[in-house]
């Protein structure tokens, strides 16, 4: 038996290669660079990188859907929207990281030894961050491109690792932050097994790797079910793991409040996207004749996600662990959108995907610009009457809290309208008036946090707003114009989403 | 385009003063009330040229806004909405003219409270011109946040929690609301294509079951916003913290889209499961008015006296409405537009008194009769029409529902009655209290009205008055919208069927 060497396509391929050369060229950089020229280059190399796979990811627009490297990955429409999306989170990720005071100098010293002191005050300062960001962003291009069980498992890999690593290098806080890194790693390690584990099985199953294959022995029906059964249970663990949903969600608060709110920002956008995005092929594709095992299971999980998240986040005094779980909720909004099983459930998917991906970055980016004089202040009850000290953050914030409790005329309406009449198209009219009730207990703590800005009286311990870094400030103002936009006149949008939204094996 | 124009014109005027500095109070408060004016002549041209016989929405206009989801900008009017939408173009310059400092001293700047009333205004024509359900709905939950604002920013009291109680009974019917409309988009995109056009939504076959959810989504976001026991505890505490103004337009227009609602969509879109639950609702709507009449009397705070009151009157205009009779349906619609006016004389006089005598206690108003007898005039022919006497303008929309609902549901119209008496009470003893009697402490060297006020208390005076001799221009108008919704809802009028002529 002779090796047959791979046929790549490079041009399929293009955008991610881009981000995955440019993540090389900044490992290199990193070691090899001068210090005085190193931030500036560090940052431009990944900008210019994510500008130009966003350009070849526009140029692939029009050509038909193509199988690349030898069938294990698929681009077609939906995954260059969401590799588009991806891009375009990463870039207003790297703004924000860019701000860099929120970092650790030496991600490698020991908080609060000797070298840390010295390496920040001679600010000779690590830029690793910007070629593992690449690394997650080329993760999560892939993760929804793929098409076999093995590249799925690579590309979560690729990404989860780098933001193992960067949710621990705050630079305030260090311990909490080192902390939820370990936590995420050691729980995403465990995901990642249960992962592998229902990929070991779902192969047993079908005596195949690729969704292709494994669909067509569903239909035809020769597999063992007790295989496929456990197969599907246990990569299902793995995904709902990565989009924290309940039983699953336990590392979210913790790790969004830990890492630096930058990576936060990036996280809770970006990882949200990709894999939501793996979730729509597997579970549109590839088990796709196996509906009624899973769907059932996921109704009852995206219930408990809708109201465990909006009742937990009730009563969080943080303002970072109260988006976790906000997120939370949102996540049980996305999995009704799985629950569809058509094409408005897809179409509805991506756009909540994109429109709820950048609010999140802009609410998270504004979290941290509120500061006192040691760091950001993320308790809640300092950021008491906010609205006087800086009213225009309060009113930007309120509105992506509107958006996220879907309010008419923000993004996060029309994308929960869509979500729910996609399900209720499909006859999950359960979901549906749950999700509708979760909304009113959500809409709760969003308005109390609005009324915590505009209608208390500052402390004497209220916080300010220090003078924002101007690429903090556009990454805000993009993400509130899109969330007002895409309320008033999502249609543009939707329209190519609806365009381009078929789904192929 | 002329609805569009219409409803643009006090959002331009909120763009106008975006552009102001804080400081220009005056300059501030004249382009409000400029442009609220406005809007009033254009929205009076509007009326002159509606034409009274023509049938179903006039001046329509559409324009195709998300069609990925079927969704239009489509605005049209009839009678009904005609109506209301006079009703809150005439409220608000008077608000303005009545309320000139109600501004100032409130959490937020002086520009901030004209700004959202001008987008509250804006909303408030949208709503009741929408003919696309989606828009409707749209409008039906952005206007939350201006009034969530004016409540918590300007209120008195514990405004804010009053505010997030209103916040969140409101979102809870809304969304509930959202449900059922999501039911009928995907029913009518199963049926017809994707719309959400009022006209053909009413057309779509629905089988029993599911109607009366859809059904029951509408009725409880709209008997929440209306409001009707036992569904009204939000309303004593937001009307008790608001300003006079914020009051006057929240019970005298935002509640009307309740009542409105309940005949564009309930009774007009699933007018066989609105028969269904008929009973049910018509003995809720009795309940409101005993209930709320009850409450009044015991009220010793003037605002929580007129909440209660209208609690009262929203059960006598739900009660016309579902009685589907021609004379209730244009009684509950004209009730809609006199409640506004009585209600807006009202609480205006009501703040007057609070803003002078540094309280709303009943009993600190002794004897204002003697001290200010224009501004207790005014509060007495504000009452007298609160509890329908003949010949101001309550009266006949009064007894145009309980004649209307007596010919199907002679019990509940005869209880209704009932009504009527505790309103004399529940009017006559403040008047009593708060007028008459000898002069009460500290209330000696009050002022009368001013030169502004009376300008602002005026012409609601003359409408009430006005519209007590003469309902016809108003009902010529309203009657044949309410005949088209009987039509439209199955129903034919019962033979009057009074003594022997049977």
């Amino acid at each position: 038996m002779g090796f047959t060497a791979p046929v790549l396509e490079y041009s399929a391929l293009a955008p991610m290669l881009v981000i995955f050369a440019a993540a090389v060229i900044g490992v290199i950089v990193e070691a090899f660079a001068s210090a005085k020229l190193r931030p500036s280059l560090q940052l431009a190399i990944p900008l210019g990188a994510v500008i130009l796979s966003f350009t070849q990811v526009i140029t692939l627009r029009g050509t038909s859907t193509t199988t690349a490297a030898m069938q294990s990955v698929v681009i077609d429409g939906p995954v260059l929207f969401l590799q588009g999306t991806i891009l375009i989170l990463a870039f207003l990720g790297l703004l924000l990281i860019a701000d860099f005071e929120q970092f650790a100098a030496q991600a490698s010293a020991i908080p609060g030894s000797p070298e840390e002191a010295v390496a920040t005050k001679t600010g000779k300062v690590q830029t690793e961050i910007y070629p593992l960001t690449l690394f997650a962003v080329g993760g999560m291009m892939l993760f929804p491109a793929a098409s076999d069980l093995i590249t799925l498992f690579v590309a979560l890999e690729v990404l989860s690792l780098p933001l193992y690593l960067m949710a621990g290098l705050s630079r305030r806080r260090r311990l909490l932050s080192q902390e939820a890194a370990l936590k995420y790693f050691l729980l995403g390690a465990y995901s990642s097994a249960f992962f592998l584990f229902g990929s070991a099985f779902l192969y047993g199953f079908a005596g195949k790797v690729s969704f292709q294959g494994i669909h067509n022995v569903i239909t035809s029906g020769p597999g063992n079910d007790v295989f496929l059964l456990i197969g599907l249970a246990a990569i299902s663990v793995g995904l709902l793991f990565k989009v924290g949903a309940f039983p699953f969600h336990a590392w979210t608060p913790d790790v969004y409040q830990g890492a630096p709110t930058a990576v936060t920002a990036f996280m809770a956008g970006a990882t949200k996207v990709a894999a939501f995005g793996a979730a729509l092929r597997i579970y549109y594709t590839a088990v796709s004749g196996a509906v009624w095992s899973w769907r059932p299971l996921l109704i009852v999980i995206a219930i408990i996600t809708m109201i465990a998240g909006s009742l937990i986040a009730i009563s969080q005094r943080d303002v970072k662990r109260m988006l976790a779980y906000s997120s939370i909720a949102h996540t049980g909004f996305l999995i009704t959108g799985i629950l569809a099983l058509n094409q408005s459930g897809i179409t509805a998917t991506l756009f909540y995907l994109a429109t709820y991906g950048l609010t999140t970055m802009g609410a998270f980016a504004l979290v941290s610009l509120v500061r006192d004089a040691p760091g950001e202040v993320t308790d809640l009850n300092r950021w008491v009457g906010l609205a006087r000290r800086s009213p225009q953050l309060a009113i930007i914030f309120s509105l992506f809290l509107l958006s996220f409790a879907g309010i008419p005329l923000t993004a996060g309406f029309i994308g929960k309208f869509s979500i729910f009449s996609a399900a209720y198209e499909n006859g999950a009219i359960s979901v549906v008036v749950v999700g509708v009730l979760a909304s009113v207990i959500a809409a709760f703590f969003y308005i109390r946090v609005i009324v915590m800005m505009f209608f208390a009286e500052p402390g004497s311990d209220s916080v300010s707003v220090i003078i924002p870094s101007r690429f903090t400030m556009s990454v805000i103002w993009v993400a509130a114009i899109v969330t007002l936009l895409m309320g008033v006149f999502p249609g543009p949008l939707l329209d190519l989403i609806g365009s381009i939204s078929t789904l192929v094996r | 385009m002329t609805l569009s124009i219409i409803a643009a014109l006090p959002l331009l005027g909120a763009l106008l003063l975006t552009s102001l500095k804080q400081g220009q109070i005056e300059s501030i408060k004249r382009i409000a009330l400029g442009s609220s004016l406005i809007t009033l002549a254009a929205t009076v041209l509007l009326a002159l040229n509606f034409e009274i016989d023509r049938p179903g929405f006039q001046f329509v206009e559409s324009y195709s806004w998300i069609p990925a989801l079927g969704i239009n900008f489509r605005l049209g009017i009839d009678g009904i909405s005609l109506i209301l939408i006079l009703l809150s173009t005439i409220l608000v310059p008077v608000v303005l003219v009545a309320g000139w400092y109600e501004s100032e001293g409130g959490r937020f700047s002086v520009k901030t409270f004209y700004v959202l009333v001008l987008v509250l205004e804006t909303m408030m024509i949208g709503v009741f011109a929408a003919t696309d359900l989606f828009l409707f709905y749209i409008l039906f939950e952005a206007m939350l946040v201006p009034v969530y604002f004016l409540i918590g920013g300007f209120g008195t009291g514990a405004r804010q929690a009053a505010a997030v109680k209103f916040l969140l009974y409101s979102l809870f019917g809304g969304l509930l609301m959202l449900a059922s409309i999501i039911g009928l988009y995907v029913i009518s995109s199963n049926q017809i294509g994707r719309t959400f056009d009022i006209g053909a939504l009413g057309m779509l076959q629905i089988d029993n079951l599911t109607e009366n959810f859809l059904f029951l989504g509408f009725f409880i976001a709209f008997a929440i916003k209306a409001p009707l026991w036992p569904l009204h505890t939000w309303l004593p505490d937001a009307a008790k913290s608001a300003t006079p103004g914020t009051s006057i337009l929240l019970l005298g227009v935002l509640d009307k889209v309740g009542t409105f609602g309940m005949i564009r969509y309930c009774v007009e879109l699933f007018p066989d499961v609105a028969k269904t639950f008929t009973p049910l609702i018509i003995t809720l709507s009795v309940i409101s008015i005993i209930y709320g009449a009850i409450l009044a009397i015991g009220q010793r705070d003037i605002k929580g006296l007129i909440a209660f009151t209208s609690i009262s009157h929203f059960g006598f205009i739900t009660m016309g409405i579902f009685a589907m009779t021609t004379q209730g349906n244009s009684g509950a619609t004209l009730y809609m537009l006199n409640h506004g006016f009585s209600t807006a004389a009202l609480f205006m006089t009501a703040g007057w008194m609070i803003s002078r005598r540094r309280s709303s206690t009943i009993a600190d108003f002794g004897g204002l009769q003697r001290v200010t007898p224009i501004l207790a005039w005014s509060f007495f022919i504000a009452g007298m029409s609160s509890l329908a006497l003949p010949g101001l303008s309550s009266f006949v929309s009064e007894f145009l529902v309980l004649v209307g609902t007596y010919t199907r549901y002679p019990v509940a119209a005869t209880i209704g009655t009932v009504g009527i008496i505790l309103a004399a009470l529940y009017i006559l003893i403040p008047v009593q209290r708060a007028l008459h009697g000898p002069v009460a402490d500290g209330n000696a060297g009050l002022p009368d009205l001013n030169r502004r006020e009376l300008i602002a208390i005026a012409p609601i005076i003359t409408l009430i008055i006005g519209l007590g001799f003469y309902p016809k221009p108003a009902l010529d108008v309203i009657n044949p919208a309410a005949k088209a919704t009987i039509i439209k809802a199955g129903m034919a009028d019962p033979l009057p069927a009074v003594g022997g002529e049977k």
